[in-house]
């Protein structure tokens, strides 16, 4: 053990700043023992008493600082000592650095209080804190997306009830999409601002719908979310219904879609009697086969592909669809590949694997894949209860799973964030010897993940190197969004995926591949 | 949706940090809510509270109407045992909410044992222990005895005490005079220096300082305190410019008040000198206004005390055990958790295992929006709170977030002289799930050591979660 000490005359030093020497020098490595002290009368006495009154600094004044360090060694001390003299001199550290003066805000209270003009309470916090933050948000006469989901159904009816009261939008809860005056929310697209206004309790099939409209050259005036529960007896279409009338009394909108899967049928009811009352064109997907009473300006579409371009036929009055189509590649030319159909003989690789991160997307595909083949395929969000998957971590003949679904993202992001999951069934589905073919949607847009093709490209190429599996791949979104489409559609394209920019054509491709399998 | 037609969206993000950043990517003014989860309680009380909304407010404006009129004024001085109500000669004060000589940490009982001495109930430590815990004395909190007291804040009988009255609600708040830093009473030291001190204070500077004042006829509190936040105060870790601006008023005061003439020079001699020391002590002692600050601070909010309904605390106290709270709609009740070991910077040859948790009335500061609440006014301290002023401001601005609202006399420049934030609300430290930051000083965790550091902490959580419960069942 050794002291290493040094008496510097006239310097002042706060005493503050004197203790935080102190301390930093005493949290070194190898010493015991720490002194930075002015050497006033009561300051001595203290250093007596702690042992630490030095010969030399017995004589010191009020005007000097007594320096002193107690380490392992001597060569430590007086390099310890050094360093601390030096400290004194030019001051510590990482001091002098800018930093942030104002506290984040800690409560939507004082965030409405720095940005008063705040018109719109975007929240995603986990579902149990989620209804009361969206409750205040409402009280304060601000709009409201509700992302979270796990909210109760009774919390939602009376945020709901609130808000159409009050004249508020409470998108949600669940509400994984929406396009509010040009702004994308959450997770949504990039896309141009037009005539054709859309309210949709399906956030992909928001995203497919507004993104199929951009491609085709339309553009959009609202994209409204209601989350998916909105069109159930309980809740009553209460912010289908108040959408709706929204986008009829808006002058921006000439054309409306309304997607949800089949409401409850006084949901229906309360629908048409908006719908009969306008003369806009309304287009209605309820994502499954369903016949509606004839209604002038009623239009039926159960694709997704289909409903953006109906909008835009509906909104271009007067020139034909095609002038738009030109825009977009048609996907519909696309030949199924040779290795395939060879592979057939082989005979084992029969089943369809749809992995998909889009929850509208995915019942779409096992709708069309019904359609097609004739039978459900499992999953852990069916069409139909006898096709409930067992275990929804094993595929089971044709299987399309939601991975965005809530027993898939318990404690992990979204797929469409992280694909870690996706990879992890993408691998095991491509070492399935019965797998024929890979079904799955590549979501771009605000929210997604920024280079979805890094992730996926160098395992598609992999799976089609070493077996005769087809990956079909649907990628959603427009070339505005911040992901370059282009690129990644080539890469996917590259590394040996056939790609389509709808997820009808897609799913459409794949239960054909599965289709000429059995024949 | 007029609201919403035509407008520019302008969105308010609570919860994934990615929405924001996608929002600001389409340059949508947006802005992060740095959300915490509220404290978990019981939903039964926090429904009730919110039934009880429009009564709460109303009561805690009225709160607050009385805490910003408040209008501390300085008197004098006496002997504690002719002033404070209830003071009698086997009463001993001490700060925090109440506990026994049992449950007492080592500071408190070594300034005990340091009163008793100085008393004359005992010429020993062991002998004045002894008599602590013979039933003999009784011991309650200054705050029941319309007092404060910093560390143990012990307020023994013939101790004098400063009288201060707030002039606009008429009631009255006492506290000893500061003995300065080192080996203090007050710390848990009890050396014969310690008792020579308290004697001189006694029998020299008492009556120098009264006469001084009386002559002045009283010291206008407020005015000191608002000046002292333009002068780098926050008026609990540092009331340097307090003091000087006290010493200003005192200098001529104690000069005019200096008897002379006397038929023996020796006694003009004597008196000049005394007046000198006491001029001297003051300068000397940085912390000698803490000992108006804080009664200050008490006389102003114990103004709103026993006002029904009302969620606003006006009591932050601790004994070195346990951390209480009172509340305006709770009037004299307790509400208590553990005290905390403060993150300190310590003193050469201490750390952290001899430090004694969190102890002393001085948080009657925080609690009347100065000290951790006014650290923004305090550049010169905010290497307690990570060494630069970036944070010293962050630390203020968070306390509004737990305010009612923000005092119309104590401004803090920095700010651009926004009032600094005054009057907790429970209901917004449960919701928000913050506690009241503070400053304090570090008492040895040993009776007989004196003070190892200096630093801050955050309020523990208990005391405000039992305030609430207790608050809650009595609506």
């Amino acid at each position: 053990m050794a002291i290493a000490n040094v008496v510097i005359t006239n310097r002042y030093l706060d005493s503050v700043k004197l203790m935080q020497i102190s301390r930093m020098i005493r949290e070194k490595e190898g010493v015991i023992d720490a002194v930075a002290i002015v050497a006033t009368t009561e300051n001595k006495s203290i250093l007596q008493a702690t042992g630490m009154l030095l010969e030399e600094f017995k004589n010191a004044s009020a005007s000097d600082i007594c320096l002193a360090v107690k380490a392992d060694t001597e060569d430590m001390a007086e390099k310890i000592l050094k360093e601390a003299k030096e400290w004194l001199e030019k001051g510590l550290p990482g001091t002098g650095k800018k930093k942030e003066m104002t506290a984040q805000p800690r409560s939507l209270e004082s965030a409405l209080k720095a940005l008063p003009e705040a018109n719109l309470v975007l929240i995603s916090l986990a579902g149990k804190y989620a209804a009361a933050e969206a409750r205040k948000a409402l009280e304060s006469n601000r709009h409201v997306m509700l992302f979270s989901d796990n909210v109760s159904i009774e919390d939602e009816k009376q945020l709901k009830e609130y808000a159409v009261a009050n004249n508020l939008l409470m998108m949600g809860p669940d509400c994984g999409t929406a396009i509010v005056n040009g702004v994308a929310l959450a997770f949504a697209n990039s896309v141009r601002r037009g005539k054709i206004g859309i309210v949709s309790a399906a956030g992909t099939g928001l995203q497919e719908v507004s993104s199929g409209i951009h491609n085709l050259g339309g553009g959009i005036s609202q994209g409204f979310g209601t989350g998916g529960r909105d069109g159930k007896k309980e809740i009553g279409g209460l912010m289908l219904c108040f959408c709706l009338e929204y986008l009829i009394e808006d002058p921006e909108t000439e054309v409306i879609v309304l997607i949800s899967k089949i409401p409850s049928q006084e949901v229906i009811e309360k629908l048409l009697v908006f719908i009969q009352k306008t003369e806009k064109p309304v287009v209605v997907n309820f994502l499954n086969d369903f016949t509606l009473p004839r209604i002038e300006n009623l239009y039926e579409s159960d694709t997704l592909s289909e409903t953006a371009k109906k909008a835009c036929q509906l909104a271009n009055s007067g020139s034909s669809l095609s002038d738009y189509s030109a825009a977009e590649e048609n996907d519909k030319e696309k030949k199924f590949p040779d290795r395939f159909l060879s592979s057939k003989a082989k005979g084992n690789r029969k089943y369809l694997r749809g992995l998909y991160s889009g929850g509208t997307l995915c019942y779409e595909s096992q709708n069309i894949f019904y359609k097609k083949a004739g039978k459900h395929a499992y999953s852990n969000t069916p069409l139909n209860d006898n096709a409930k998957l067992p275990d929804i971590w094993k595929s089971l003949e044709n299987t399309i799973i939601d991975l965005g679904s809530d027993e898939f993202t318990v404690g992990r992001p979204h797929p469409m964030i992280d694909y870690s999951l996706r990879l992890k069934k993408l691998e095991e589905e491509g070492s399935d010897p019965e797998t024929a073919v890979i079904l799955l949607d590549v979501v771009l847009g605000y929210g997604s993940h920024p280079e979805p093709q890094k992730e996926l490209a160098p395992l598609f190429r992999k799976i089609t190197v070493e077996s005769e599996i087809v990956i079909v791949c649907s990628l959603i979104g427009t070339d505005s969004d911040p992901q370059n489409r282009r690129m990644v559609r080539r890469e996917l394209e590259e590394s040996g995926a056939v790609v389509f920019t709808t997820n009808t054509e897609a799913a459409e491709y794949a239960a054909g591949l599965i289709g000429k399998l059995g024949r | 949706m007029n609201n919403l037609r035509n407008q520019k969206l302008h969105i308010v993000n609570l919860g994934l940090e990615l929405f924001s950043r996608e929002l600001k990517k389409q340059n949508t003014d947006v802005i992060q809510v740095d959300w915490k989860p509220p404290v978990a309680v019981d939903p039964a009380f926090l429904r009730k509270i919110s039934e009880h909304n429009d009564e709460i407010e109303a009561a805690n404006k009225k709160v607050m109407e009385i805490i910003q009129a408040g209008k501390p004024v300085l008197q004098g001085l006496d002997i504690a045992r002719k002033v404070i109500p209830g003071m009698h000669k086997n009463l001993i004060l001490h700060s925090g909410p109440p506990i026994t000589w049992e449950r007492m940490c080592g500071p408190m009982r070594g300034a005990i044992i340091g009163a008793l001495i100085y008393e004359g109930f005992a010429d020993s430590a062991e002998e004045a222990e002894k008599i602590a815990n013979s039933g003999k004395i009784e011991y309650a909190p200054c705050h029941e005895h319309d007092a404060v007291g910093p560390m143990a804040g012990i307020i023994s009988p013939s101790m004098p005490v400063f009288i201060i009255e707030n002039e606009t609600y008429g009631n009255m708040a006492y506290c000893t005079q500061n003995e300065g830093l080192g080996k203090v009473l007050r710390y848990g030291a009890y050396h014969p220096e310690v008792i020579e001190r308290l004697l001189w204070m006694e029998n020299t500077l008492y009556p120098v300082l009264d006469r001084a004042i009386r002559h002045l006829g009283k010291i206008d509190l407020k005015n000191l305190i608002s000046q002292a936040l333009h002068m780098g105060d926050e008026l609990h870790n540092r009331n340097r410019a307090g003091t000087s601006l006290l010493l200003r008023q005192l200098g001529p005061a104690i000069l005019r008040t200096t008897e002379s003439g006397s038929a023996d020079d020796s006694d003009d001699n004597q008196n000049l000198e005394n007046a000198a020391q006491v001029l001297e002590f003051i300068n000397g002692n940085d912390h000698f206004f803490l000992n108006l600050s804080m009664p200050a601070a008490k006389a102003i909010l114990d103004a709103a005390s026993g006002i029904e309904k009302s969620s606003i605390v006006t009591v932050m106290a601790r004994n070195g055990t346990d951390f209480g709270i009172r509340l305006a709609g709770t009037g004299n009740k307790w509400h208590t958790g553990a005290a905390l070991i403060p993150d300190a910077l310590f003193f050469p040859g201490y750390t952290k295992e001899d430090a004694n948790p969190d102890i002393g009335d001085s948080t009657i500061t925080e609690t009347a929006g100065l000290g951790g609440f006014a650290i923004a006014a305090a550049f010169a301290i905010v290497q307690f709170v990570g060494g630069s002023a970036a944070d010293a401001l962050r630390y203020t601005n968070l306390m509004y977030e737990i305010t009612a609202a923000e005092s119309e006399n104590f401004q803090i420049p920095a700010l651009d002289f926004r009032g600094t934030p005054l009057g907790i609300d429970i209901r917004k430290v449960i919701e928000k799930n913050i506690t009241p930051f503070l400053d304090t000083g570090v008492a040895h965790k040993n009776p007989g050591v004196g003070q190892v550091g200096a630093g801050v902490l955050e309020a523990p959580i208990e005391p405000f979660i039992r305030a609430m419960e207790d608050f809650a069942a009595g609506l």
